[in-house]
């Protein structure tokens, strides 16, 4: 083809193309004749790395102002501030000079190696206080376009009309008052969450939403039940809503692992660690603290794992989520981190420290909110062999004014635990005994309503029982002690109040040998599974503490985990577990009747959606209390109704099935009849379908099998 | 009633069958032995012995008089009930698994196992009256089956062929064509391996049970799904009883993912679902191991099982069965 164009130019041109020297030719230098060879591209794409490698210098602004003597001075201190970051170009710092006054201008360039240590020493310099009047504020140099672009006129936001929300709580105004759960099951390509009503009366649950591949790695409700959280390679992401389940807002935190909500559910903490770039270092670790309805950051903690761990006094521990522990009650106001020797509280109005600095308690290794009040209680650990004591002390937030503390002698270990309220705290402390070869365990009852908060000590009957479990009553005085050996441990139960001695801890009865190592106590108190999971195989036994007797025993065998639904009306038991055997879980009433079970391949979580506290005033809980029978009656009518709705389907239901049934069976009744003389000539011409056409008939065969005769010697 | 514990195989149990008449049971196993056994009192009648590798599956006549074995050695072999004489050797290239004499015994249907380069496939053959007239020419081979094929039975009037496997899919042949009429729906189907198959006694709907852990029921005309039975363990073995309205599921965890925890882990029973609410009624505990093989009696008043455990269950129902109402 472009043989043939070309003869046909060189004949119009009167050329013999055959003479000429095609290696002769030469262009113009720098003229192409719109010919791009076949290097050029390679070129441009040099030209477009140019272009992105601008990403590694930023600008520093607001540096002092000095005339020509000071200059080298000046370009020192900035060098020796912004070579500790990252190695800067050679050429790489630049600080223009106006031409008319030969004074600095106040800002800078500098050029690093990569976009890393750029992005690094904007992060670590931005807001540098060189001194009072002279506070750095540095961007990336790409970013400057953008702020170029700023109009030097204000513009009001465009105001964007209201589009009222959907009603984030219509789940709570379920007509039937059921409760959600979701549930996690699938792996690879068939990860499956789904959220259902626990339909308890039509003994199944109802299904609300199911979606694939809803999340990455984990589901989680918020606190008070409002939002589902989704985590994803990007961040994380709630939903809830009237109808279904709408996405409500996404926080971008790239490779989010874990995420924890504040209790008030208004913030969400999101944490993630990315590989070093050189393998000996620890991981980078981040963490976002996103604004749950703003979806906005409020702030952010980057550092590596050791900046995040918990140095006790054996060494740096790894990082333990959450990180940050939220300060009980509605209103988020605190948040606290526990670093080496220091406690940072956090208040949410600013984000900042309280105070402006972290609170000292040398080796401080543990911490915990009371989970109504800013009450903090801290456990620090015996030192010097003994000689300083171990120490539990309550903090008064914001004031961090010290409640109360108790020292404790000879202590290996101490485990905080919270009444729901916040009545009460029992500290487990485990004591070495005088030999310091074994450990004995006591509890440090804490009575914080109390005026001084008294303390008052309970050690158990056998002091060498090992603890295996211990619980309080959600909103009780209450609390469930499991002790003793495996397999056959004892279960006691205490009051904090008792009719008698006010004040005074008081046991109120033992059970002897159960097969227990969890205590589940339903949230409304008063009822209680004993269970034993795992190497118990899914013992459970339904317990009620006010007549101390028990209401049910039952198995769910192999049972990993129990969770009861928020009212306690409900218990779900689940076995979630790798190998795959009897995955599911069942649902039981809260007096230990088995209502209906699921199966499940691959399942992996199940939560109940949590509820917010009721709005009734305690009087009116009381006074609903007292007039049960009145309340119940209506819905006891529905329940009848329901059940005789049930059998009632269930009756049509089988007889749908057997209709049908009987259906096919004529059909096949009658084709076996049409193929009947087909069969027979199939057995060549043998009659008999029926199987029954023989008769057993008893013959009796004598055979002779040999004859003998033998003549016996009779001796005399 | 106390179930009869037959003993007698050394290897665990693949596959049960019952005589038409009820009175012979044949089992095969793992060790290279089939048995026959009294069914009514568990006495072992006889053996049969030339098999060089683990028996999967054997028929018997209407007649009773001819056995038929496929087994492991690339062999088919058919016996004379009565004396235990070889009467013939159909020998492939690869392993048989499943045999099954069509209505008049004149034909069979046997499947061979994928091995080496050899894909699996299903054979049928003549069956001579006579055997000195016995010939090992294939009247026809099917392929198309990916990986091994578990079972593969006669239809209604040997008009077709039905066979189950590995790949979970049903499929249904013509038997004088080789032409494949019907695949089973993936959606509605199986999901993982089929393990067994067992025809009902007219050949109107069979059931299938598979490593999904649930059990179908099939028109065997149409290929319909009619019923579906979930479980909680991998089904090995399926059985229909010709009397009430019951099948009977067996199977249990995989004898190599067995945990040492506990017993009842595994659970290695035989369990009772109705046929048509398609809910459970019961289970027989006892092995313990799989559940490999199971059948019933066709006078439905008596079932065995087969285990991995290697020995064979024979259960006489009590009064009360006959009599369950859910």
């Amino acid at each position: 083809m472009a043989d043939v164009m070309i003869a046909e130019a060189s004949a119009r041109l009167g050329i013999d193309f055959s003479q000429v020297d095609l290696d002769s030719v030469q262009l113009p230098p720098g003229e192409d004749f719109g010919v791009i060879s076949d290097d050029e591209d390679l070129y441009q794409d040099d030209h477009l790395e140019l272009d992105t490698s601008l990403n590694n210098i930023i600008i520093v602004d607001n540096l002092p102002v000095v005339p020509r003597e000071k200059f080298d001075k000046l370009e020192g201190v900035i060098r020796k501030i912004y070579g500790q970051i990252g190695l800067i170009k050679e050429d790489g710092f630049w600080m223009p000079v106006d031409p008319d006054t030969q004074k600095t201008l106040g800002y800078c360039f500098i050029e690093y190696n990569t976009p890393q240590e750029a992005e690094l020493a904007k992060e670590r310099t931005n807001g540098y206080k060189l001194d009072r009047s002279h506070i750095f504020a540095v961007n990336m140099f790409e970013e400057f376009d953008r702020f170029m672009q700023v109009p030097d006129e204000w513009a009001p936001p465009e105001v964007k009309p209201y589009t009222p929300g959907e009603y984030l709580q219509q789940w709570l105004l379920d007509e039937k008052a059921r409760d959600q759960f979701v549930i996690r099951s699938g792996t690879g390509t068939e990860v499956m969450c789904e959220v259902m009503w626990n339909d308890a009366r039509q003994m199944k649950p109802d299904p609300v939403h199911r979606r694939a591949f809803w999340t990455e790695s984990f589901v989680q409700w918020s606190p008070l039940g409002t939002y589902l959280a989704t985590l994803h390679r990007q961040g994380a992401a709630v939903w809830g809503g009237a109808s279904t389940f709408n996405r409500l807002c996404r926080y971008a935190h790239p490779q989010v692992e874990l995420i924890d909500f504040s209790p008030g559910e208004r913030y969400l903490v999101a944490y993630s660690s990315h590989a070093p770039s050189n393998p000996r270092d620890p991981k980078r670790i981040v963490i976002n603290i996103f604004d749950v309805r703003l979806g906005k950051v409020m702030r952010d903690f980057k550092g590596s794992a050791d900046d995040f761990a918990i140095g006790g006094p054996g060494g740096v521990t790894s990082v333990s989520w959450p990180v940050f522990k939220w300060a009980g009650g509605r209103d988020d106001k605190y948040f606290a981190r526990i670093g080496k020797g220091i406690i940072s509280v956090y208040e949410t109005e600013t984000f900042s420290l309280i105070d402006k600095k972290s609170m000292k308690v040398d080796n401080v290794i543990d911490f915990s909110w009371s989970p109504t009040d800013p009450i903090l209680a801290l456990f620090v650990p015996e030192l010097g062999g003994g000689n300083q004591p171990a120490r539990v002390s309550l903090v008064q937030i914001p004031s961090k004014e010290e409640l109360r503390q108790k020292n404790l002698f000879s202590v290996s270990d101490c485990k905080m635990y919270w009444q729901s309220n916040g009545d009460y705290l029992a500290v487990k402390v485990e004591r070495y005994t005088k030999t310091k070869k074994s450990t004995y365990t006591g509890f440090e009852l804490f009575r914080i309503k109390e005026r001084d908060i008294p303390i008052e000590v309970l050690e158990l009957e056998n002091k060498n029982d090992k603890i295996i479990a211990f619980a309080w009553e959600p909103k009780g005085h209450r609390f469930a002690v499991i002790h003793g050996d495996s397999p056959k441990p004892d279960i006691s139960f205490y009051t904090m109040k008792s009719g008698s001695s006010i004040g005074r801890v008081v046991k109120l009865t033992t059970l002897k040998g159960k097969q227990a190592n969890a205590l589940f106590w339903s949230p409304a108190g008063r009822m209680i599974i004993l269970a034993g999971l795992k190497n118990f195989n899914g013992q459970l036994e339904f317990y009620n503490v006010d007549d101390l007797e028990t209401m049910a025993t039952a198995e769910h065998f192999m049972a990993t985990d129990i969770e009861w639904d928020p009212t306690g009306r409900y218990v779900a038991t689940s076995v979630i577990s790798d190998h795959g055997m009897e995955n599911g879980f069942n649902i039981w009433s809260f007096h230990g009747k088995l209502l209906y079970k699921i199966l499940k391949d691959h399942f992996y979580q199940y939560l109940w959606r949590p509820r917010p506290p009721s709005l009734l005033t305690p009087e009116k809980e009381e006074e609903i209390a007292k007039n049960l029978k009145k309340y119940s009656k209506k819905y006891e009518a529905e329940d009848q109704d329901v059940s005789m709705l049930l059998s009632e389907q269930e009756r049509e239901k089988r007889k749908a099935l057997k209709d049908e049934w009987n259906k096919w069976v004529t059909r096949w009744k009658q084709l076996y009849e049409e193929e009947k003389l087909d069969r027979q000539g199939l057995r060549d011409g043998e009659t008999s379908d029926e199987e029954e056409v023989y008769e057993a008939k008893e013959v009796e065969v004598e055979e002779l099998l040999d004859e003998l005769q033998e003549v016996v010697e009779y001796d005399e | 009633m106390r179930p009869i514990l037959m003993k007698g195989h050394e290897r665990p149990l693949t596959f049960l069958k019952y005589n038409r008449e009820g009175d012979l049971l044949f089992s095969c196993a793992k060790d290279h032995t089939p048995t026959v056994w009294f069914a009514d009192n568990g006495e072992r009648l006889g053996t049969y012995r030339g098999h060089n590798g683990a028996v999967w599956s054997c028929d018997v006549s209407r007649d009773s008089m001819k056995l038929i074995t496929g087994s492991a050695d690339q062999t088919v072999k058919l016996w004379n009930v009565q004396n235990g004489s070889q009467l013939f050797t159909f020998s492939f290239d690869s392993p048989a698994r499943s045999v099954d004499f069509s209505i008049g015994d004149k034909l069979a249907v046997i499947t061979t196992d994928p091995f080496m380069e050899v894909l699996s496939a299903i054979h049928v053959k003549r069956i001579a009256r006579d055997p000195s007239d016995q010939s090992g020419e294939s009247v026809l081979i099917l392929r198309g089956h990916h990986g091994r094929i578990n079972r593969a039975v006669w239809g209604p009037l040997d008009k077709t062929i039905i066979s189950a496997g590995e790949d979970a899919i049903i499929r249904v042949w013509d038997s004088e064509t080789g032409k494949l009429l019907k695949e089973s729906d993936k959606e509605s189907g199986h999901k993982k391996t089929i393990t067994s198959l067992t025809m009902a006694a007219d050949g109107s709907h069979f059931i299938t049970g598979s490593q999904d852990k649930s059990a179908k029921l099939w028109d065997s005309r149409t290929l319909t799904l009619l019923k579906t039975y979930v479980t909680e363990r991998p089904v090995n073995a399926v059985a229909m009883s010709p009397l009430l309205d019951h099948v009977v599921l067996g199977g249990g965890q995989d004898a190599s993912s067995v945990t040492m925890t506990d017993h009842r882990a595994g659970k290695f029973e035989a369990k009772f679902y109705d046929k048509i609410l398609q809910e459970e009624i019961g289970g027989v505990k006892g092995h313990f191991g799989p559940i490999n093989a199971l059948a019933f009696n066709p006078d439905g008043k008596s079932f065995s099982s087969g285990g991995e455990d290697g020995y064979v269950r024979l259960h006489h129902f009590d009064p009360d069965y006959f009599n369950i109402k859910i």
